[in-house]
């Protein structure tokens, strides 16, 4: 008879193997639906995924969206190792966006160099105070951090409407929401004149390295790893679970307001009641999708981005609706977790009709 | 594992590749519109896509329309908006304000596209602005609901605090008070234009704090069906919306872009196409109103009456003598509220008790 | 003044309805031990299929069958990964929500603009005689009763039946359960798939009721919301009653206060029902004595039956 036994040790390959599984599978259930709804499964699969990869323009706009959900899951892979459920990384990118931002529009008619990397500054800081509430409630009062991050969005969007509405509204603008645009100063260059690609990406696309050396030559990184992995064992080897808690609902936290600081600042030029399609969130897939492991997250982060992308194109060439692209991504999350499976056990097939005890 | 992914993808890219066409009959002129919502919400998007249905209907044989919906004001806004003008789409409408930056960003990148955008305020060699003087429906509105209410207490379900929402509450009123000097609004501020839970919690509260008429600047039905349940008259938003509430719908504001729109595709098509700011109302048809429902004759005639009066410029919704809420006259008496006002309007008139949310 | 207070009441009561469904379903669950995050992901299956019954039937009550029995489906997905194939809880039921709107966002695009009769009072006093207090007793919609109802039946099985004895054993010390012989797999399996059931009449009260007719995402995180009241509650089916009646009332309240013309900005009223949650998140959770005796021990753990 079949039989699920553990793993001693993970095993490598079956972890890089099962996002390639996943993703394969999503595919065939994508031929599956687009059939059911009536459309040609191959021209569509092609839209979806391969389209937005084949032209200038069409990598630009990937790396545009890639980059905040790669800068976000990074950022939250510390935390995830470590099992501290940062849930509210969106509620953090707004503030990250509105403490940099809020420096950008108090300071609009300043030509000074410094004003770029102090908005950059600001906004990481942002994040930071956000996740610290999550991180303060869980360190003093045992209150779980995945719903006080998670109100804590609502929170955040709420405080941005109220801004962009109100105090922060600008005086010239008729009276629609949305704050001045941010002066030349601050915001992020742009690469290409066609494209969006501006230098804000290229740092949230270099984060995961940086982030990958941190994880796998320092020992701050191994401590996030034994964290996660035997709470037990690291409590014994001092790290404590205190500071292990705040330490990456900083991070996360600051990376997250730096991804939104830098969507405002680079994408956009000023804030208005709507800053982020959801990026928060989708990071956790990403992040999960690339196994924690940050250039794990740089391949789930562009895959994600051309979903979305290829969700778009779909809806303008194809007649898809836009819902797919969130089936989509559940689906993907649904198979990895399922092919988790064999990386922490392995099927055995044994005659015998009982295990023995050992 | 990277090599792996090249490898994996390549071979997908060669299955998939022969699939690919983006068929395109190259005849037809492609006209795309950007929707926020879906044309499902029978509200606002609804009668968007309705008007796109009639440049269909009139011009068919010579455009092709294509439209994207559900596409949140951020920073997704503008790739769409661009793929639009890079699958060869020649004229674009952004129906929502929150399009402007983005609208114009893309604008920039494609001269040769001609793009129309609702309600916003700043325009450019190839982008005209668009909206249409809805308040003048909310006079009649006002009208009616002075007339029909018992109670003396009118239910506003309001979306955000912009010139043009405070312009129909204010409208409204005017229209009310000549029936009723006495008649009193409550307004309810909910934050989104389409969110339905909210709106019908929204009208609940209103009908429990005494209104015995709601009307709203938000854009599904729900509100209007609560009101039904307790059989309280209601205003449709938008579209007729008497379907939903046969027996309490009194009457609807209709926004008919149709002949706007069929009016610029042929402009387009024959050249004629120049950057222009319009501003249409009843006199033009682009508002109209719905029948007049579930009222007594003596109502219904008023209403036509002001309905006709409006339509051939014998009555204008803001003709003086006006103060606002401070008591400082803001119209004189015989002159009317030029547009510039009305474009900014961000105080309530006098009568109108609460503060606007600053 | 009562003629304010009764119909708010009222109001309050449709408000936390759905809460009371999703929230008694999740306490069970998480009794056994799982931890399901996926609850917004079934509110919005259950959500959208009651609808597309209601819409398909024209029976609205056909409708909260089909959305009941699609929530346990929903669940199931998430109880296969979870217990069979021993993956992630957290991850499973964040991939379970994330679905759930994607997939009810699909199946619905169609639906958007339709209209249903919905689930009526079953008292309707006249409307010319106001508010009573016969109205407030009689006058809900029959699912705030079933609401009550199952709350009830929860507590009672919970506490004094058996088999609830058994399910809160399993959810406390899996491994002294099966060692006793109890089949923990299948109970949790049990609990998951009532948690879903709940989350599915509750989704679909919000479309049948509520609310009737169909928009995306249109559970607005009342899934978290249901969560959060499972911890508020301390794990205690009575207390989820009042937690669910503050929540539903704190948004109803803020909309009174608006229309009464506080002077309050909206947003920042808006805010209010959240910043509850965090801070009755923390008083509760801060007695950590009180959470310990509460919480399933074993909340959020795979069972690895030990050989």
């Amino acid at each position: 008879m079949l039989r699920l036994e553990p793993r001693a040790t993970h095993s490598v390959l079956a972890a890089w193997l099962s996002p390639l599984v996943a993703l394969v599978m999503t595919v065939i259930t994508g031929t599956v639906i687009f059939i059911a709804m009536g459309k040609d499964p191959a021209a569509t699969l092609y839209i979806y995924f391969l389209q937005p990869l084949v032209s200038a323009s069409g990598l630009s706009e990937v790396a545009v969206k890639a980059g905040p959900l790669v800068l976000i899951a990074t950022g939250l892979s510390f935390g995830f190792r470590a099992g501290v459920w940062n849930i509210g990384a969106e509620g953090q990118y707004i503030l990250g966006a509105i403490v940099g931002g809020g420096l950008a529009v108090f300071f609009h008619d300043s030509t000074n160099a410094l004003l770029l990397p102090s908005i950059l500054v600001f906004g990481i800081v942002g994040g930071m105070i956000w996740a610290a509430i999550p991180a303060l409630l869980r360190t003093r009062f045992n209150a779980n951090e995945i719903l006080v991050s998670l109100m804590l969005v609502y929170i955040a969007e709420l405080l941005l409407v109220y801004l962009v509405h109100g105090p922060w509204r600008n005086p010239q603008g008729w009276g629609f929401p949305g704050t001045r645009t941010f002066p030349d100063a601050a915001v992020l260059p742009i690469f290409f004149a066609q494209h969006r690609l501006h230098w804000g990406l290229i740092l949230a696309l270099t984060a995961p390295l940086l982030a990958w050396f941190l994880v796998a030559k320092t020992r701050f990184g191994y401590r996030v790893r034994l964290f996660g992995s035997a709470p037990l064992a690291a409590r014994h080897a001092g790290v404590g679970s205190t500071r292990m808690i705040w330490m990456t609902l900083l991070i996360s936290g600051g990376l997250a307001g730096l991804a939104g600081v830098i969507e405002a600042s680079g994408t956009i030029g000023q804030l208005m009641p709507n800053i982020s399609p959801g990026y928060g969130f989708t990071a956790i897939i990403v992040a999960f999708l690339g196994r924690l492991h940050p250039l794990g997250i740089l391949l789930a982060g562009i895959v994600i981005a051309v979903t979305y992308i290829g969700g778009e194109n779909a809806q303008i060439v194809a007649g898809l609706p836009k819902a797919v692209t969130g089936l989509f991504q559940g689906v993907i999350l649904f198979y990895l977790l399922a092919f988790d499976l064999v990386t922490r056990y392995r099927l055995v097939f044994s005659r015998a009709s009982r295990p023995e005890h050992a | 594992m990277k090599s792996l992914n090249r490898v994996a993808i390549a071979l997908l890219a060669a299955l998939l590749s022969f699939g690919a066409s983006t068929s395109a009959s190259a005849d037809k002129t492609k006209v795309g519109f950007i929707y926020i919502g879906p044309p499902g919400d029978h509200g606002w998007t609804y009668a968007h896509d309705q008007a796109r249905l009639e440049i269909e209907k009139e011009l068919g044989d010579q455009v092709e329309t294509t439209f994207v919906e559900g596409v949140p004001e951020g920073p997704d806004a503008e790739r769409a908006i661009a793929k639009l003008a890079q699958t060869g789409h020649k004229l674009i409408f952004t129906t929502s304000f929150g399009y402007m930056e983005p609208t114009l960003k893309v604008a920039k990148r494609f001269p040769d596209v001609k793009f129309e955008h609702a309600t916003g305020y700043k325009r450019a060699d190839n982008v005209s602005t668009y909206s249409a003087r809805f308040y003048e429906g909310r006079y009649v509105q006002g009208v009616i609901a002075g007339k029909v209410s018992k109670s003396g207490v009118i239910g506003y379900i309001a979306s955000f605090p912009i010139p043009e929402v405070v312009r129909g509450i204010n409208a409204f009123m005017l229209g009310a008070h000549t029936q009723n000097p006495n008649i009193k609004v409550k307004v309810v501020w909910v934050y989104s234009w389409y969110d339905p839970g909210k709106e019908a919690d929204a009208a609940k509260v209103l009908m429990d704090q005494g209104a015995d008429i709601i009307t709203q600047h938000t854009d599904s039905t729900a509100a209007l069906q609560a009101a039904a349940d307790r059989g309280i008259h209601a205003f449709g938003q938008a579209s007729d919306m008497i379907q939903f509430a046969p027996k309490t719908q009194l009457t609807a504001i209709i926004d008919a872009w149709g002949p706007y729109y069929v009016a610029r595709t042929k402009a387009l098509l024959d050249g004629s196409w120049k950057s222009q700011d319009t501003w249409d109302g009843m006199g033009e048809g682009m508002v109209v109103m719905a029948p007049f429902t579930n009222m007594d004759g003596d109502v219904a005639a008023l209403a036509q009456k002001t309905y006709d009066d409006l339509r051939t410029g014998k009555l204008h919704a803001f003709s003086g003598p006006i103060n606002d809420q401070s008591g400082k006259q803001v119209v004189a008496a015989g002159a009317v509220a030029d547009d510039g006002m009305l474009a900014g309007m961000n105080f309530y008139i006098e009568g109108i008790d609460g503060e606007l949310p600053k | 003044m009562l003629d304010l207070i009764i119909p708010s009441v009222m109001t309050m009561m449709t408000a936390a309805t759905p809460l009371i469904f999703a929230a008694t379903g999740e306490l069970v669950c998480e009794k056994s031990g799982v931890l399901n995050l996926g609850v917004e992901g079934m509110m919005l299956i259950g959500a959208v299929f009651g609808f597309i019954g209601a819409t398909v039937t024209g029976d609205p009550y056909m409708g909260l069958i089909v959305g009941a029995f699609s929530g346990i489906m929903a669940s199931l997905i998430f109880a296969i990964l979870t217990l069979l194939l021993v993956s992630n809880q957290v991850a499973t039921g964040l991939a379970l929500t994330i679905f759930g709107t994607g997939l009810s966002a699909l199946v619905g695009a169609n639906y958007v603009g339709e209209t249903i009769d919905r689930i009526r009072p079953l008292y309707v006093p006249n409307s010319a005689d106001g508010p009573s207090v016969a109205q407030l007793f009689f006058g809900h919609d029959p699912m705030v009763y079933l609401g009550l109802l199952v709350l009830l039946a929860c507590a009672g099985f919970l506490s004094r039946s058996r088999w609830g004895m058994i399910l809160r054993a399993v959810g406390d010390s899996d491994q002294s359960a099966h060692a006793i012989g109890y089949p923990v797999i299948q109970i949790r399996f049990a609990a998951v798939a009532f948690g879903g059931l709940m989350a599915g009449i509750g989704g679909a009260y919000l479309s049948l009721a509520y609310t009737p007719l169909w928009a995306e995402n249109m559970s607005a995180g009342r899934g978290w919301i249901a969560l959060a009241l499972v911890v508020f509650a301390s794990w205690r089916p009575i207390r989820v009653l009042f937690g669910a009646i503050l929540f539903g009332g704190i948004t109803i309240v803020q909309l009174n206060a608006q229309a009464i013309g506080l002077g309050i900005p909206g947003a920042i009223m808006s805010m209010l029902p959240y910043v509850a949650t965090i801070l009755v998140l923390v008083l509760i959770s801060s007695n950590a004595m009180r959470v310990r005796l509460n919480a399933p021990a074993c909340l959020g753990q795979p069972f690895r039956p030990e050989r």
